[in-house]
């Protein structure tokens, strides 16, 4: 199989191992060192995607991570896909498979590309914006139409057979960046000792050095390199991490590190001694010092086609041809604003392929290079570049002109150069994305065409990054910054020792970004200055012309540097041409701020062992295998599985849920019930001054709670609203046990301690959750004391064991504390036992308890039986604007406490004192079949207009078997004083229920069942 | 992320343990019923939202769950100090000028005076 773009020799590519993939269905041949995108480029393959709006084909640009078009889908099952691949960054493995994410019906003939031609206005600039403007309804309209042209990749949809993970790391010195200024950074920093990360995207350690025509030590760059790299390896207080990116430089440098740790192999992780390896890896990195070695992108010059395949930035070419044996075309026209570009012409020549000419925008182009290229017999047009591209699929020609900058104009019609490839160099943008991370902002420097970055405290900067290009100064910069990071971390760094590199001169460079066209340029060629987002020159003129001003409007008006691409080659020229539109500077304009991710991060690295089964903890209580073997249906309450209701099986069928828990609810009635209430949160409370602090976070008394005592209790915040409550139990004078709700448990004990540890630190009272330690076994129901009397040595006798009162005895045999308090409204027991005896005490109670129907209910008979009662759940039937008074519980509020408790003082402000604020009670539907929606809207005027003004909401509902009918709690504007009326529930299907407002204590209003 | 020294653990630890409770040093006033309800309003409800240096509130919620102060300058994020509660800040409005620590380009651009959402 022929690679016609493949040189014979050169490059590091390994040619005895060749490789087979297919691109689009169409299969090729690269080899062992290969990239997907230098492979392709060997094979000829001119065209990867089409455009993102104006479907126009688009070919290889760049080198590394910043290409813009070659932005591939991988994988040849479902479950292996993966979007958004830089055919740049991705290594060629056997086996490969790429698509275009662009382009229907395929990107050599496609069809929406007519669509673009045609109606050029389909997609104008602004056009989001304008969208997004419009009714929400027309962005429903173009959503469709946009994503099947636009094809932006698509995850898998099946489930990814890799595994990823996360590693937390602390060093003293993180270097990111391994060319010439990282590599010397991580030598200085890492002799000194100190703890080193090393961390680079590339598939091998080197950066520019790896296709760079200079000597270290009069030896070829890559030895050197190898000979660093090898040093690093060795030291233990190095990491070395190839394949891996710097993707976020967040607070307090902590740093996250993307390593791809097994995509160069395989699609999937391959299997290693019958284990998959970790897929990729995300380092969160604590660092004492950052050096950020993170180079320079060229910048490409933005001529007219500019886009069409063939158009590839110098430094690429360059790469190409030095480190994978390729040369991408023929016959190459470079078009240049300054000297280092002229590597892609020498290294072109020495190829053995053509060089038509090197159009320099500068009138005398003078510098080492240039005389090399001289030397060679290259023809050098100075004072001109190239204006135009010609060619449809493939570049057939360059438009070379002379231009004058100063007036952005061209002067005469300049020439027609046959070629295939046009290279083109405006310069280097330094790589300051991560720097901009912290939120430094960066700034321009005249000198060097560029903005650099400013550095927040712990981080250095070395190298491209600072716009120091020279590699002698480079390697010098590296050193120093890395044996300063290393000083600050406390270690000694030794005399620098960095190669001899012979100091080349270079000429000066000219600003030069957008290159002039004969036509203005909303007539003349598309000039693209954002590829990845289609950004042409004319939409940023348009933007300004439409008083789009600030760069960081241009930039959402045309969607530059958006997405994945993040400005990385497109910014500085677009904030070139915003700046020549307004008749400002560049550093006027300012720049836009980059965002992390520096490219994009798979989710499964972001997600890491975070999935799942691990997604998040799962906590059981000590019964739960026995609920499991009943057959119980869970229900999630925080994190805990709780049995929702224990459906039987009646005659070979399961039970419906409804069934279920009618007859977990007559079972609590009439027979007795038992629920595992161990998630309940459960707060040790000691300390001469527990019962001083109870009486000021409680709303209600607790100075004469006696031992052998359970009192009910209200919290609230100190804005008055209710946000929990619960029982408490005197265990002892200086000791209490505080309940709470399930999901309440941490914040309470938070809250507890807030207080305690700010506002009233003498108080000598200690908080411990025992939530866990202690089980909880609810009996209740009429047959409870029976029950009971059969499993524990505790009098139960009803006059010396009231209601309210718990004991300490055992049960089954084992120390327990039995509280008499009743959420049902039934006589109940609630057991504690150590968690761990728990099970045992459960299977003893139903062991004597089949004869009096002992039966398990869940928390809806739960939710039931204690609505019935007009017991509130906090959350539930109180949402954070409910007080104690609007709940109707007087007698739970202490007005006449001495201490000023938590929520007092606001429930005299006028907006807490207010009559028609929204107060519990309870809603009987008319029709008794009719279940109220919870959360339905309570209106009194039926036949209102629309909007009816609205005067409360539904906060429980249930069918009540006790009432054979629905039953409601709500809370209504002035409720309390509206009992008896009527009140409506408009639904959204058009039905309108009508309920009578009661009280809201369905059953056994006078509370005698407890007391039995 | 936060890199946060708990003044009790003696330690720095990861935000990811720590909660933020909101502005520091917010009394609870002594006798609540003679507070107006204005002043009780502003007790309840009223903060302040500074650009620049913010003493805060934290607690180290699954470390040792005790509650204590940071100094933070809320335009750079940079920590500043971190103190016991019951202690007061040794770094105010009035023993620096806030841009001191604001780590702001030194030449401001036009651009960076403009109001606007960056999203």
């Amino acid at each position: 199989m022929s690679q016609p773009n493949r040189l014979d020799r050169g490059g590091s590519i390994d040619r005895s191992r060749e490789l087979s993939f297919t691109f689009n269905g169409q299969s090729y041949r690269g080899y062992a060192g290969d990239t997907l995108a230098s492979a392709l480029l060997a094979n000829g393959v001119d065209i990867v995607n089409r455009s993102f709006k104006y479907s126009r084909p688009r070919g290889i640009v760049a080198a590394g991570a910043e290409e813009p078009n070659a932005v591939i889908q991988l994988g040849s099952t479902e479950a292996a896909q993966v979007p958004n691949v830089r055919a740049t960054q991705q290594a060629l493995f056997d086996g490969l498979e790429a698509r275009s994410t662009n382009g229907w019906p395929n990107v050599q003939r496609d069809l929406m590309g007519l669509v673009g031609k045609l109606s050029g206005g389909f997609m104008p600039p602004g056009f989001y914006y304008k969208t997004f403007m419009a009714p929400a309804s027309m962005w429903m309209t173009y959503e469709k139409f946009i994503r099947k042209g636009a094809g932006l990749g698509r995850a898998p949809a099946e489930r990814d057979p890799d595994t990823y993970d996360h590693v937390n790391r602390h060093c003293d010195v993180l270097v990111v960046g391994a060319g010439p200024a990282g590599l010397a950074a991580a030598l200085a920093a890492g002799r000194s000792g100190s703890l080193v990360i090393l961390a680079d995207e590339q598939e091998t350690m080197g950066g520019s050095l790896l296709d760079t025509r200079e000597l270290l030590d009069e030896r070829p760059a890559e030895q050197w390199v190898a000979e660093v790299t090898a040093e690093l390896e060795a030291m233990d207080n190095v990491l070395l991490l190839p394949r891996t990116t710097a993707n976020g430089y967040h607070d307090h440098n902590f740093v996250t590190l993307h390593e791809r740790r097994t995509e160069h192999l395989g699609e999937t992780a391959p299997e290693h001694n019958g284990r998959r390896p970790v897929r990729s890896r995300l380092h969160r990195v604590r660092a004492g010092l950052v050096v950020l070695a993170t180079g320079a992108h060229e910048r490409p010059l933005v001529y007219g086609n500019n886009d069409v395949p063939g158009n590839l930035l110098a430094g690429a070419v360059s790469s190409y041809i030095r480190r994978y044996g390729v040369v991408p075309g023929s016959k190459l026209v470079l078009s240049t604003s300054n000297d280092h570009a002229y590597r892609a012409a020498l290294d072109w020549a020495e190829s053995g392929r053509e060089v038509a000419a090197i159009a320099d925008a500068r009138a005398e182009p003078k510098g080492e290079l240039v005389e090399q290229a001289r030397a060679k017999g290259i023809r050098i047009i100075p004072g001109a570049a190239v204006v135009e591209a010609r060619g449809q699929n493939r570049v057939s020609g360059a438009r070379v002109a002379r231009i004058n900058i100063d007036d952005f104009r061209v002067e005469g019609d300049g020439e027609l150069l046959e070629c295939d490839t046009i290279a083109s160099s405006g310069g280097y943008s330094p790589v300051i994305h991560l720097a901009s991370h912290t939120g430094a902002r960066p700034t321009w420097r005249d000198d060097i065409l560029g903005f650099v970055p400013n550095m927040v405290d712990g981080v250095q900067a070395a190298g491209g990054v600072q716009g120091v290009y020279a590699t002698p100064e480079v390697l010098v910069g590296g050193w120093t910054a890395g044996a300063e990071a290393a000083r600050v971390a406390g270690f000694e760094a030794l005399e620098a020792a960095l190669p001899s590199v012979e100091t080349r001169h270079d000429g000066e460079a000219v600003a030069l970004y957008q290159v002039p066209h004969q036509k203005a340029t909303l007539r003349a060629p598309k000039q693209f200055v954002d590829m990845q987002n289609d950004v042409s020159a004319a939409a940023i003129e348009v933007a300004t012309r439409e008083g789009f001003e600030s760069i960081e409007h241009v930039k959402r008006y045309t969607a530059m540097g958006f997405g994945t691409d993040q400005g990385k080659l497109g910014n500085i020229n677009g904030m070139a041409i915003a700046a020549r539109c307004l008749g400002r500077t560049i550093p006027e304009v300012g720049t836009t701020v980059f965002r992390p991710n520096y490219t994009p991060v798979t989710f499964g690295a972001i997600v890491g062992r975070h999935c799942r089964e691990l997604f998040d903890p799962k906590r059981y209580t000590a019964m739960h295998q026995w609920h499991v073997e009943q057959g119980a249906e869970f229900e999630d309450v925080g994190q805990w599985k709780r049995p929702w209701y224990f459906p039987r099986r009646v005659q070979g069928r399961q039970e419906s849920m409804h069934d279920a828990v009618a007859r977990e609810c007559r079972a609590v009635r009439e027979k007795v019930g038992i629920l595992d209430a161990s998630t309940l949160g459960k707060i040790d409370i000691q300390g001469p001054d527990a019962r001083e602090f109870l009486g000021r976070v409680y709303t209600n008394k607790w100075a004469k709670l006696a031992p052998g005592r359970v009192r009910y209790g209200l919290m609230c915040k100190d804005d008055g609203m209710v946000f929990d409550d619960g029982t408490t139990s005197c265990l002892a004078e200086n000791h209490f046990l505080m309940t709470t709700s399930t999901g309440g448990a941490a914040t309470v004990l938070e809250w507890l301690e807030v207080w305690h540890q700010t506002e009233w630190p003498e108080l000598e009272v200690y908080f411990n959750s025992v939530t866990d330690h202690w089980a909880t076994l609810t009996v209740t129901g009429p047959e409870a004391r029976k029950l009971m009397s059969e499993v524990t040595d505790i009098d139960l006798d009803r006059e010396s064991f009231k209601f309210m009162d718990w004991r300490e005895g055992k049960v089954a045999n084992v120390p327990a504390r039995v509280f008499r308090i009743s959420f049902t409204g039934e006589l109940a027991y609630e057991i504690n036992v150590q968690a761990n005896y728990a099970l045992h005490v459960w299977e003893t109670l139903f062991a004597h308890g089949e004869k009096y129907e002992l039966t398990p209910y869940g928390t809806e008979t739960m939710h039931v039986l204690r609505a019935e009662k007009g017991f509130i759940i906090a959350g539930q039937d109180t949402d954070g604007s409910v007080t104690p008074e609007d709940l109707g519980m007087h007698w739970a509020i202490g007005y006449d406490k001495p201490f000023s408790w938590i929520g007092k003082r606001a429930l005299t402000r006028p907006d807490t004192a207010r009559a028609d604020r929204k107060q519990m009670v309870g809603l009987k539907p008319k029709d008794p079949k009719v279940i109220l929606e919870e959360g339905a809207q309570i209106v009194f005027e039926p036949e209102h207009a629309i909007p009816m003004p609205m005067k409360g909401h539904v906060t429980s509902s249930y069918y009540s078997p006790t009432l054979d009918s629905g039953f409601a709690l709500a809370v209504v504007k002035g409720g309390h004083q509206r009992m008896g009326e009527t009140v409506y529930l408009p639904m959204v299907d058009g039905q309108v229920h009508e309920a009578e407002i009661v009280s809201p204590i369905f059953v056994d209003p006078k509370g005698e069942r407890q007391n039995v | 992320m936060f890199y946060i020294y708990c003044p009790y653990c003696g330690e720095h630890r990861e935000e990811e343990e720590f909660h933020p409770k909101g502005e520091a040093h917010i009394a609870r006033p002594a006798d609540p019923e003679s507070c107006s309800d204005e002043e009780w309003g502003d007790y309840l409800f009223f903060r302040t939202n500074p650009r620049g240096i913010h003493h805060e509130m934290w607690v180290h919620a699954v470390g040792c769950r005790k509650f204590f102060n940071i100094t933070r300058n809320t335009a750079t994020y940079a920590i500043l100090e971190t103190y016991r509660m019951g202690e007061q800040p040794s770094i105010t409005d009035d023993t620096r000028e806030p841009l001191e620590v604001a780590q702001t380009p030194t030449e401001t651009t036009p651009a960076d005076n403009l109001e606007g959402v960056r999203a």
